[in-house]
């Protein structure tokens, strides 16, 4: 999948892959796509939860092993 | 209009400076307006050096320990240390943030930090103790804005 920005937060923990997600977020434009890397078994439900309210989308996630992907795209303000 | 969280910080001990910093800096992350009103032992939370900050094995018989460890042998000085020194070593190693660094993301995403200004006078605090941007209130600015919160919660 196609992303314009990558976060490595693997090796994190609770709350700071969603803090970094946070700041990486704010560095790209509405609508681009930003990857997480994660390890925090937490990200997953976390993750979710983050874009839920927030607004952000997220379009994919993968489990590979012990690591997590995940594929955010900046939501759109009107 | 975004929600709101309001959070009273109690405690000064190392492991109770986590709930209040990790709730304020994830729901700034989630868009809260957020404010956390720091009294009594929470003030020391915001000095502006927090490293020497200790966790106590004594009087928690739920803190897990290496080996089961009487209250008589943790009254032994420097085991306090020891197990501030031990937490600290676990945090580092599971990649978890430092009080430091979340206290940190809390500045910098607009989370209000409140002195309570009687318990300020009462332990005879300065105003320079703090690290920057602190403010200072009462009872009643608490309640200005937890009155209107979507979350309010006592740590």
């Amino acid at each position: 999948m196609d992303f314009q920005k990558e976060l490595d937060a693997r090796g994190l923990n609770c709350p700071l892959p969603i803090l970094r997600c946070k700041k990486a977020l704010a560095e790209i434009t509405d609508g681009q796509v930003l990857k997480v890397m994660a390890t925090d078994p937490g990200s997953v439900k976390d993750f979710q939860a983050f874009c839920k309210q927030t607004g952000h989308e997220l379009l994919s996630l993968e489990t590979h092993e012990k690591e997590f992907i995940f594929h955010i795209r900046k939501q759109v303000k009107p | 209009m975004s929600k709101k969280l309001a959070l009273i910080a109690s405690k000064g001990t190392l492991d109770w400076a986590y709930p209040p910093f990790i709730l304020a800096s994830t729901a700034a992350a989630l868009d809260y307006e957020v404010q956390v009103f720091f009294t009594f032992y929470g003030l020391t939370l915001l000095k502006k050096d927090i490293s020497d900050l200790k966790v106590s094995p004594l009087g928690n018989p739920g803190m897990p320990m290496p080996v089961p460890m009487p209250n008589l042998v943790q009254m032994i000085p420097g085991m306090e240390s020891m197990a501030t020194m031990m937490m600290k070593q676990k945090i580092a190693s599971k990649g978890v943030a430092s009080i430091e660094d979340l206290r940190a993301a809390c500045l910098e995403s607009g989370v209000k930090l409140i002195a309570c200004q009687m318990t300020v006078d009462l332990f005879d605090f300065k105003p320079e103790d703090f690290v920057e941007g602190v403010e200072f209130g009462g009872a009643a600015t608490f309640f200005e804005f937890a009155g209107e919160s979507d979350v309010n919660l006592f740590i």
